[in-house]
């Protein structure tokens, strides 16, 4: 072969190379909106914050809201629910992290953690049960509070059998994570906006 | 079809495959190796070009369906949600109500190009009406995806369109009725309408497999007409057309993309930007431009069952031409009096749009009769009659002793 | 082909007296706007003047429901902060509800409402407004056409943002062989859609939006302005959708002629 016929060869191969090249990329590229489509869309991303009054709330009552389509709850604790979240011990904890959207960095899952200061009696948490997704019943599970037979504070997963306790916090059963506090702000003494 | 090909699995695991599903066999000798005539023109990239266009409407169409509603209250909004809020959702929607347009452009060139160059005749009779099949097919589905925006334009070009069935003797309130779900297009209608659009283009996929299928048993057409005698008169389809269409496809996208990124909505309605409203009928009602030659022929006619006859008739007619045209030769090039006649013709079609876009009162009117009748006569009458009456031009022996004749006569050139 | 020269001439006659017989709205004034073209871009202090003569004028009688506050900040918009935004969402009152007592209320816009409606329905709109229904603003430009024809709207738009101009500056007297069919309530407006009474009174007067750049105020300001605004809110991806397809287009002209050069390549080896 002559040193012609070699770099007409090795030109052609780049030639088709060149448009392969360009092509793939091309086809590439254009996957992109089909796949971004899917994510969440603007309207979604924008999804307004919800603000209540809680003042309604009676001690030992709980209500549940709906904020981006999940179920939070918001809490009145009674004070021997706070004293049993208090009294727990860091190390019999399944999960030490606080998981409070309004706290950076890493913390504690203390009690003082999973609130706010000065209003302890109101636990507000994101309701969906961190093992797959399912709603905790209020007032139930081996960590409730328990004044002859009725059973106050504490959460139970019926799904898989997640127990919480009276601060949110997972205890036993396979939810790897304690109910997540979302962001929330304290607009007067008793109105609070959640997001 | 023709009987395996010469595929030789190369690796191990190509050989066991092979024997459980010999796909590459068929790939190899339908696809890569299927021997095509070598003097294919431009006007033969249409068939591959509209394979693209389907693709793009399907991917488009299922990802847009994941965020559209059909419901009367939510469809326009969810056309909106889409344009304004899914992440490249405007893309999507412009890329698929645009494509609709580029789709029929690409047909309706696919189709002109069979008529000229006699691609309908024998031994392609059936493939030709598959593809007349697969245009009924179409423009089914078209109608029904414009209907989903739920403007004033879908709603009325539903409603008229749906009355057509009304002219049906008898039955014909009955199967309107039907069609509806009720006593005027509405929610059932758009829910139906919604179903079937989806459907539809998988069937128009398998009626492509159909196509093609019927297109390699005698293989391509070409611009002689004159059937392959032999392997000097043909190339393997790949790597030659392979790339010839990829860059007929990629100038196509050119034209396709031009529309999507400067006006998006040239091809549209204004008033398909207003939401339905079931007690006002805009003044005009025009359905997409892809129907104007039929709406015209609907219009011309001052009957009701007539209007609806001579439309369907008029695609309808289609079925008959490989017997309507008498001619021995296949190829316009080689007719002098037919060319003039498809030409005219050409121009017929595009003077029966004009008019379809046009409010039937006064010359209008007149007009939209008369070229609806050469419509008819065309097909009727001039084809069967020039079939007998020409006589054509010599046709070169062989497609490579064409080839050769015309590389010849360019050559002092070069 | 001497019959087909024939045929032409007689069509063109035909159409010609066809033409001649409606009398249809005028043609829209050809304002020129800095978003024409294939490069062109809003302007986004003419989009800032549009949303307060919106807002002033236009929005005690038209919605823009498909518009949220949140997109006045979106990229390719007016380009107010999301600070602003806020500032100027919580100027509407919006209703929400219900709340703990099932009843609706009022409260402040958030940047993630849409535009309220002045009315809560037609019905109410229309009794209002002596019978007229203030249509939905939000995709005005793009459902009016200011012009016809196949080429005229190819190369110059259907002329939206210039109806709404037209008929916002084309309110006039009636000519005099129309004065005694004006009916109650009606404008004479030779630009409007339907027919030349419209409902709407003549929503602008010179210097009555006060512009925070300055700039002048007069009706016809005021109008290009505003239309301009209502272009954006038709069709917010514009300026994202001639990028993008710009980029595009240069990219599938360089793979053409790749392709042309590849096809060319290997139709050398055979004679056709």
């Amino acid at each position: 072969m002559s040193t012609a016929e070699h770099a007409e060869v090795n030109r052609r191969d780049f030639l088709y190379i060149a448009t392969g090249a360009v092509a793939g990329v091309g086809a590439a590229l254009t996957a992109w909106p089909f796949i971004s489509q899917m994510n969440p869309d603007a309207s979604v991303l924008a999804m307004a914050t919800v603000e209540l009054d809680i003042a309604p709330i009676a001690v030992g009552q709980a209500i549940t809201i709906k904020w981006r389509g999940n179920p939070v709850f918001i809490r009145h604790r009674t004070q021997p629910e706070i004293d049993a979240a208090k009294a727990v011990k860091m190390e019999d904890l399944k999960d030490p992290e606080a998981r409070n959207d309004n706290l950076t960095g890493a913390s504690p899952a203390t009690d003082e953690n999973r609130v706010v200061d000065g209003k302890e009696q109101f636990l507000i948490m994101v309701g969906v049960c961190t093992h797959l997704g399912c709603v905790p019943i209020g007032n139930e599970g081996d960590f409730a509070v328990v004044e002859g037979n009725v059973k106050t504070g504490a959460w139970f997963c019926p799904c898989h059998g997640s127990h919480y306790d009276t601060a949110g916090r997972i205890r036993k059963g396979p939810a790897p994570q304690n109910l997540l506090v979302p962001k929330y702000a304290y607009l007067t003494g008793t109105k609070i906006r959640i997001g | 079809m023709g009987g395996p090909s010469n595929y030789q699995p190369k690796s191990a695991f190509a050989k066991w495959f092979h024997e459980r599903l010999p796909v590459m066999d068929l790939v190899k000798g339908q696809v890569l190796d299927f021997p095509t005539p070598k003097n294919l023109n431009y006007w033969w990239t249409f068939g591959g070009i509209l394979s693209v266009m389907l693709t793009v409407q399907i991917l488009t169409g299922i990802v847009l369906s994941m965020h559209y509603t059909a419901s009367v209250n939510s469809a326009f909004a969810s056309v909106e949600h889409i344009m304004r809020n899914v992440n490249y959702g405007w893309l999507l929607r412009y890329l698929h109500s645009n494509g609709g347009s580029m789709f029929f452009v690409a047909a309706y060139i696919h189709i002109f190009r069979g008529m000229y160059y006699g691609s309908y005749k024998a031994p392609r009779e059936v493939l030709w009406m598959i593809g007349v099949l697969i245009y009924l097919v179409m423009m089914a589905t078209a109608f029904m995806g414009y209907v989903l925006p739920w403007g004033q334009m879908s709603f009325w070009g539903a409603k008229v369109i749906t009355n057509l069935f009304s002219a049906i003797p008898f039955f014909g309130q009955a199967i309107t009725t039907w069609l509806w779900g009720g006593f005027t297009v509405d929610d059932p209608t758009l829910n139906r309408f919604f179903s079937l659009h989806y459907l539809l283009p998988f069937v128009l996929a398998a009626l492509v497999g159909l196509h093609i299928w019927a297109l390699h048993v005698p293989g391509n057409n070409n611009p002689t007409g004159v059937s392959v005698k032999g392997s000097q008169d043909t190339v393997p389809f790949h790597p030659y057309y392979t790339m010839k269409d990829a860059f007929a496809i990629a100038v196509f996208l050119v034209v396709f993309m031009a529309f999507v990124s400067f006006a998006p909505n040239y091809l549209g309605h204004p008033l398909n930007y207003v939401e339905a409203n079931p007690l006002v009928t805009p003044p005009h009602i025009v359905p997409e431009w892809y129907y104007l030659p039929f709406y015209a022929i609907l219009r011309a006619i001052p009957d009701k069952l007539g209007g609806v006859v001579a439309m369907f008739g008029s695609i309808l007619v289609l079925f008959a031409l490989p017997w309507l045209d008498t001619s021995r030769v296949r190829s316009g090039t080689y007719r002098p009096i037919f060319k003039q006649f498809f030409w005219i013709f050409v121009i017929v079609c595009i003077g029966l749009g004009y008019l379809g876009s046009k409010p039937p009162e006064g010359a209008y009117v007149i007009w939209s009769r008369i070229l609806t009748a050469y419509y008819f006569i065309h097909f009727l009458v001039i084809l069967p009659l020039i079939g007998l009456l020409e006589s054509p031009k010599p046709l070169p022996p062989s497609i490579s002793d064409d080839v050769l004749a015309k590389a010849k006569s360019v050559a002092p050139a070069e | 082909m001497k019959l087909l020269k024939t045929l032409c001439l007689a069509a063109a006659g035909l159409v010609l007296l066809a033409g001649a017989a409606k009398a249809e709205p005028k043609d829209a004034k050809g304002v020129s706007y800095s978003f024409e073209g294939p490069f062109g871009t809003f302007d986004k202090g003419q989009l800032q003047r549009g949303y307060k003569v919106y807002k002033e004028v236009c929005a005690a009688c038209h919605a823009m429901k498909f518009v949220a506050f949140r997109n006045l900040a979106d990229p390719g918009g007016p380009g107010f902060t999301e600070k602003q935004v806020k500032a100027l969402a919580a100027t509407f009152k919006v209703l929400d509800g219900p709340d703990g007592n099932g009843d609706m209320f009022e409260r402040p816009g958030v940047p993630a409402d849409r535009f309220p409606a002045p009315f809560p329905n037609e019905p109410a709109a229309r009794v209002a407004n002596g019978g007229a229904y203030p249509p939905d603003l939000s995709l005005i430009t793009k459902a009016r056409a200011g012009w016809t024809g196949t080429f005229n709207q190819l190369f110059n738009g259907i002329g939206g943002p210039q109806y709404v101009y037209s008929v916002l500056t084309g309110y006039e007297d009636p000519p005099e062989e129309l004065k005694k069919e004006q009916p109650e309530g009606r404008y004479y407006n030779p630009y409007f859609t339907s027919n030349q009474w419209i409902g709407m009174p003549p929503p602008l007067s010179d210097g009555q939006v006060t512009f925070d750049d300055g700039a002048p105020n007069t009706v016809a300001d005021m109008a290009k302005d505003v239309s301009a605004f209502l272009v954006w809110t038709a069709e917010p991806k514009m300026e994202e959708r001639k990028r993008l397809g710009f980029e595009v287009l240069v990219y599938l002209a360089v793979l053409s002629l790749l392709l042309y050069l590849v096809k060319k390549k290997i139709w050398a080896r055979v004679e056709h």
